[in-house]
């Protein structure tokens, strides 16, 4: 399973990334810098956490735009799969691959803490790995992750089985409708997601509850 | 008229030299340096270099009798960072500096740039910071003021520090009315480097280009160094102009930018820009290095239009760093910052003058002797006094009801869960981190088995009734908190808050705290290899309690073996080692529960505190214990309820009285083991002359209960949880 993370100037996770996805899938993640203009053959992309361009616009706005999303987004619509988690997330909002958009937290102030993950779909390429109700732990870091769309939308995301992940027994950190921590487009290659996963896989982390997650990839 | 080079520049007046903070026979001496009188620009920079926050001119005598030096430091104090060997050829390079002043006049930005300062310190130094702490005081809860200081000041430590991508992984909230007029914001950051990659910034080599990188000037920060040594009065407000503004994004290109250009072999010599800006960092490079330097200010890149010389010199814009480079390697080193969108400009050279010399405009503005201004700046032995010793104790009242005293301890200010503000830092980015807060330290893997222990400490009240106890007590207690999750204790760096020196009382404090901590220091085999001193914590004659901040970091051989307070078994017994409580002098039960701060502080006998320590940390590395908690605020009661609560676990604890309970005599710790296990470390303990005893049992049954008194986890847990949000939400 060959993957590539994407670094922006300002990206803070990259190397959280990078090391959950060496740590499970044995293979070292190529790291692409945002002003280069062409992916390398790879079966995974990755839009990582941090603050790309320190989100000084709307998070994820100006990264949306760098030169390499271009052939990101024209691959993703051709199949490729390509999982944003935190800002990666909403980059990838940004960029139109996938629908709705990230607020501020309906407490207007970064949260940082353990939450509980509940599996809505397991039949995706990061979720086979678990049962469908399975609730794990899962850390989420933002200060924007309150996600948002039109009705029409959520009733699609939800009559499509498009919800990926949902906020579980009251955890929900940052009053996103319907408890939405995660989605995926209509064909189902992307997948965004406010929590992250990469900081919980060895037991340094607490719990290595999202291991199979990334598991999920060896089978995919 | 004026001569050319004074060109439309202010005349050099008394008022104008004490407006710079300049004393007149200060004044005098730089002028007999010169032997002329100064321009406008060498004012602003002698009055930059001179002030006590950069020239620790009040301080110098008593931080030089400081024990600074032990089998594994590399790098002591006098750079912009300490730096320790902890083996396989790693460094670990950190500092604690305080930005007060200014988080008071601009909470948000001033604690902001405070972080992005002290990341700057450790980054230019070749590390990548991977964790970073912060101690915060503020004024009483009911002051109107400190609601609001709270909210920006926290706000802004996360700010920057989350987005920077460092993980925050301890500190301390204290709140208490001498602070009502200058809140204390002392961030610290450590960084892991390879000890074959540390960078200094002393210049070396005549005519080498002198390179300006990272953000632009612009008129932000101008004379910020000489506000934070003066005290307040009611117009502080009027002093936010003075206050920088921080951009974490541009900082976080800056450390990648530094990194690489390090790793490529160009650099020579590097310092931040943090305090007085360009004007230190340059000297400084210069002084260090028996060098001059020769700045043209017209190549410095600017924000905005028709900045002067003064104004360029005395700039506190963040995120700006100032290299010698080796000539061969220009090229490639500018490449590395354009890739990160940062400037990058030669602004100058090194020379053999030992002037220090800025040209602006073809004009010389200031030709200044070079090491007069940097390390041979003027120094002084303030007159001190020993302050009042507190009259002692007596017997102190029993509680009316102790269930109540206890939730009312647990559920005070000082002692309730900081929740609220630590969920507001990220604690897991890098994805190191092994203990995030909430226990006694906090612990972040080098790679592998090997991690590093951080914590920050000092009880500001022992300190005001006996800085010499206190000062000794910051020191002892740091220690005990890296011994808990089973670190060995290396080194710390040191963070002196104090009042006006020229205040014979407050340099009584000053000079007593650094007795109290050298001694600990020589007695832990705890060297300091950094720190700052942060002087005029006063407002209209009101001095803060004197603040001595010790940050200490200590090593983890092996991770597996780490140690955390919460209680992990129901049936284990609980221990208790150094002894039962019996000093109520200055404790939290007696200010919480009877409103009075009064008495000594608890004594600390540093031969105990090592015995006791050692002992530890070889049951943690024996896997004996379970859990292992360190007695302090609160004494004994919160101790057992704190690992009660982060364990979900209950107790029963013997029926022990008030002084026992909440007395918070020092070397004491809380542990847990099996029953078998307790057997023998009571036996072992013995043989060393060390005092353990059983003193209950961890129990499933959902309370707390010394003796026949019941504290349900539930009921303790809201009171512990709810204080602080209950408070920032009005």
């Amino acid at each position: 399973m060959k993957s590539a993370v994407i670094v922006f100037p300002g990206i803070n996770r990259d190397r959280d990334m990078m090391l959950a996805l060496e740590n499970v899938t044995g293979v070292k993640p190529i790291a692409v810098w945002h002003a280069d203009t062409e992916l390398p053959k790879v079966d995974l992309v990755v839009v990582p956490g941090g603050f790309s361009y320190g989100d000084y616009l709307r998070c994820g706005a100006i990264a949306a735009r760098s030169p390499i999303m271009s052939d990101v987004h024209a691959k993703a619509m051709k199949g490729l799969k390509v999982l944003g988690v935190c800002n990666g997330f909403q980059i990838l909002t940004e960029t139109g691959l996938l629908p709705g958009a990230l607020l501020r937290n309906g407490a207007l102030k970064f949260v940082c803490r353990d939450v509980k993950l509940r599996i809505e779909n397991n039949r995706t390429w990061f979720t086979n790995r678990l049962k469908k109700g399975d609730v794990v732990p899962c850390p989420v870091a933002h200060g924007e992750g309150n996600y948002i769309c039109d009705a029409e939308t959520l009733q699609r995301l939800e009559g499509e089985n498009r919800i990926v992940f949902r906020y579980a027994e009251g955890s929900n950190p940052n009053a996103a409708m319907n408890d939405i921590a995660g989605i995926m487009n209509e064909a189902g290659n992307v997948i965004g997601m406010m929590p992250h996963p990469e900081n919980m896989v060895e037991p340094l982390h607490g719990s290595t509850a999202c291991r199979p997650l990334f598991e999920s990839l060896l089978a995919a | 008229m004026q001569s050319k080079t004074h060109n439309q520049e202010p005349e050099i007046t008394a008022e104008l030299v004490a407006a710079h903070g300049l004393k007149p026979e200060e004044y005098k001496h730089f002028t007999e340096l010169l032997d002329r009188t100064p321009t406008f620009t060498e004012l602003g920079i002698c009055s930059a270099m001179w002030n006590e926050h950069c020239s620790y001119k009040s301080s110098k005598k008593w931080l030089k009798q400081l024990p600074t030096k032990g089998p594994r430091v590399i790098c002591g104090p006098g750079e912009n960072a300490g730096v320790i060997d902890i083996e396989d050829g790693d460094a670990i390079i950190f500092k604690m500096e305080s930005h007060n002043h200014p988080s008071f006049i601009e909470p948000y930005q001033g604690a902001a740039t405070g972080v992005g300062g002290i990341l700057r310190d450790v980054f230019t130094m070749g590390a990548r910071p991977i964790a970073a702490l912060n101690a915060l005081r503020f004024g009483d809860p009911s002051h109107p003021k400190t609601r609001h200081l709270v909210s920006g000041v926290v706000a802004g430590v996360g700010g920057y520090g989350n987005s920077f991508g460092v993980p925050t992984l301890g500190g301390e909230v204290n709140f208490h009315a001498r602070y009502n007029g200058n809140n204390l914001v002392n961030a610290m950051a450590v960084g892991l480097a390879r000890t074959d990659g540390i960078f200094y910034s002393k210049a070396k080599g005549v005519g080498l280009p002198v390179v300006y990188l990272g953000a632009k000037t612009g008129r932000d920060g101008i004379h910020g160094a000489t506000m934070a040594s003066a005290e307040f009065d009611d117009k502080a407000d009027e002093k936010r102009p003075t206050v920088q503004v921080g951009d974490p994004f541009t900082e976080k290109c800056l450390l990648e930018a530094c990194l690489e250009l390090m790793a490529s072999g160009a650099v020579i010599a590097i310092q931040d820009m943090g305090a007085a800006g360009l004007t230190c960092s340059a000297v400084e490079m210069g002084a260090k290095g028996d060098l001059g330097i020769e700045l043209n200010l017209d190549k410095v890149p600017c924000r905005e239009e028709g900045m002067t010389a003064y104004e360029m010199m005395l700039s506190e814009s963040q995120e700006r760093m100032l290299m010698v480079l080796r000539p061969e390697k220009e090229m490639e080193a500018e490449a590395i910052f354009k890739k990160w969108g940062l400037d990058f400009a030669i602004i100058g050279q090194t020379t053999d003058t030992l002037r220090f010399v800025i040209k602006h405009q073809g004009e010389v503005k200031a030709d200044l002797p070079i090491k007069q201004m940097g390390d041979e700046a003027p120094e002084y032995d303030r007159p001190w006094i020993e302050p009042k010793k507190p009259a002692a104790l007596g017997d102190v009242p029993v509680p009316n009801d102790l269930a109540a005293a206890i939730l009312k301890i647990v559920g005070s200010p000082d002692m309730c869960s900081r929740r609220w503000v630590w969920e507001q830092y990220d604690t897991r980015v890098q994805s190191n981190s092994a203990q995030i807060p909430g226990g006694d330290a906090g612990v972040v893997r080098i790679r592998g088995k090997k991690a590093i222990a951080v914590s920050s400490d000092v009880t500001p009240r022992y300190v005001e009734a006996d800085p010499f106890e206190g000062g000794k007590q910051a020191v002892a207690e740091c220690w005990r908190n890296l011994t808990c999750v089973g670190a060995e204790p290396i080194a710390i760096t040191d963070n002196l808050n104090f009042g006006n020196p020229e205040r014979p009382e407050v340099m009584g404090q000053f000079v007593l705290a650094l007795k109290g901590v050298g001694e600990a220091c020589r007695a832990l085999d705890f060297p300091i290899v950094s720190g700052n001193v942060s002087l005029y914590n006063e407002t209209n004659g009101q001095a803060i309690l004197p603040t001595p901040t010790i940050g200490g970091v200590g090593l983890l051989h092996d991770l597996s073996k780490m140690a955390t307070l919460k209680f992990k078994e129901a049936g284990e017994a609980i221990l208790l080692l150094g002894g039962h409580g019996t000093h109520l002098g200055q404790s939290i039960y007696l200010r919480e529960v009877w409103g009075r701060e009064e008495g000594p502080p608890p004594p600390v006998d540093l031969v105990k505190e090592r015995a006791h320590g050692n002992f530890i940390r070889g049951l943690i590395n024996d896997a004996a214990v379970t859990a292992v908690h360190d007695i302090s605020d609160g004494g004994l009661a919160s101790a057992v309820i704190e690992m009660a609560l982060a364990g979900n676990l209950g107790a029963q604890v013997d029926a022990l009285d008030h002084v026992q309970l909440f007395g918070e005599d020092q070397a004491r710790y809380v542990l847990t083991c099996s029953t078998k296990e307790a057997a023998k470390i009571i036996t072992q303990a013995h043989v060393k002359g060390i005092d353990v005893i059983r003193i209950g049992t961890v129990s499933g049954s959902g309370a707390v209960r010394f003796g026949t008194v019941s504290l349900p986890l539930s009921v303790l847990r809201d009171t512990h949880e709810s204080w602080f949000p209950k408070f920032m939400a009005g």
